[in-house]
């Protein structure tokens, strides 16, 4: 009884930080800032997802849902850090920034927003890698 | 003895989540670049490995955690591997 609470909240807490999240995906104005919102509160809120139905039972193997847990806590963060630095090198624009690029010097960072292939391409666009 | 049926809360949350899914596809669609199309892939990720969870709960069948793991490997090997071809583009490809 207790047990099938819990689990209840856990499933639903997961629920709204995902809505949260898909929210952010969709409103936000800049790459980094969506990335924010889709890796964080995703992240979490999937894993309080497989949380909240391994605590309810009746699943047959707890092993593959720990696992699960475990490994998305361990990927997401890795695959994030990989894709914002690809996207801030490809020259992804920034909203919200006043003072300045602080990666200005670290990362060599493309002219340009990446195009898709409509209109020419971006004037001095990098050095050749 | 009042009993919480998990079952029909999980379907319930199942079509709850139709919201998160309708609005990732939105910026997959739509977002302007190629890093926030993966972006939304990575929320689409979330919102499928919670979607085969409540899925496992609500019919009772433990087979639908493995399609969560499975789902959760692919992605992050898929968004290495476009991390590493997007750092590589310089220019036009």
């Amino acid at each position: 009884m207790i047990r099938g609470v819990v689990a209840a909240l856990l499933l639903a807490s997961g629920v709204a930080f995902i809505a949260v999240a898909s929210l952010g995906v969709a409103r936000l104005p800049d790459v980094f800032q969506r990335m924010h919102a889709a890796t964080k509160a995703g992240g979490i809120g999937s894993s309080l997802v497989v949380l909240g139905v391994l605590v309810a039972g009746g699943v047959a193997r707890p092993l593959t849902g720990v696992l699960t847990i475990v490994l998305m806590l361990l990927t997401l963060s890795v695959a994030s850090q990989l894709l914002a630095r690809a996207a801030y090198m490809s020259g992804a624009p920034l909203h919200g920034i006043d003072r300045g690029d602080p990666l200005a010097g670290v990362l060599d960072r493309q002219g340009g927003p990446p195009d898709e292939g409509a209109g020419p391409p971006p004037e001095g666009g990098g050095p050749p890698a | 003895m009042t009993t919480l049926d998990l079952a029909a809360v999980a379907t319930t949350l199942i079509a709850v989540l139709a919201v998160p899914l309708a609005l990732a596809a939105y910026r997959m669609v739509r977002g302007p670049g190629y890093a926030d199309r993966f972006v939304a892939l990575d929320m689409l990720t979330a919102v499928v490995v919670s979607l085969a969870a409540l899925t496992a709960l609500a019919t009772g069948r433990g087979a639908f955690l493995d399609v969560g793991l499975g789902v959760v490997l692919i992605n992050f090997v898929s968004t290495c591997a476009f991390a590493t071809f997007l750092e590589r583009k310089r220019g036009r490809p």
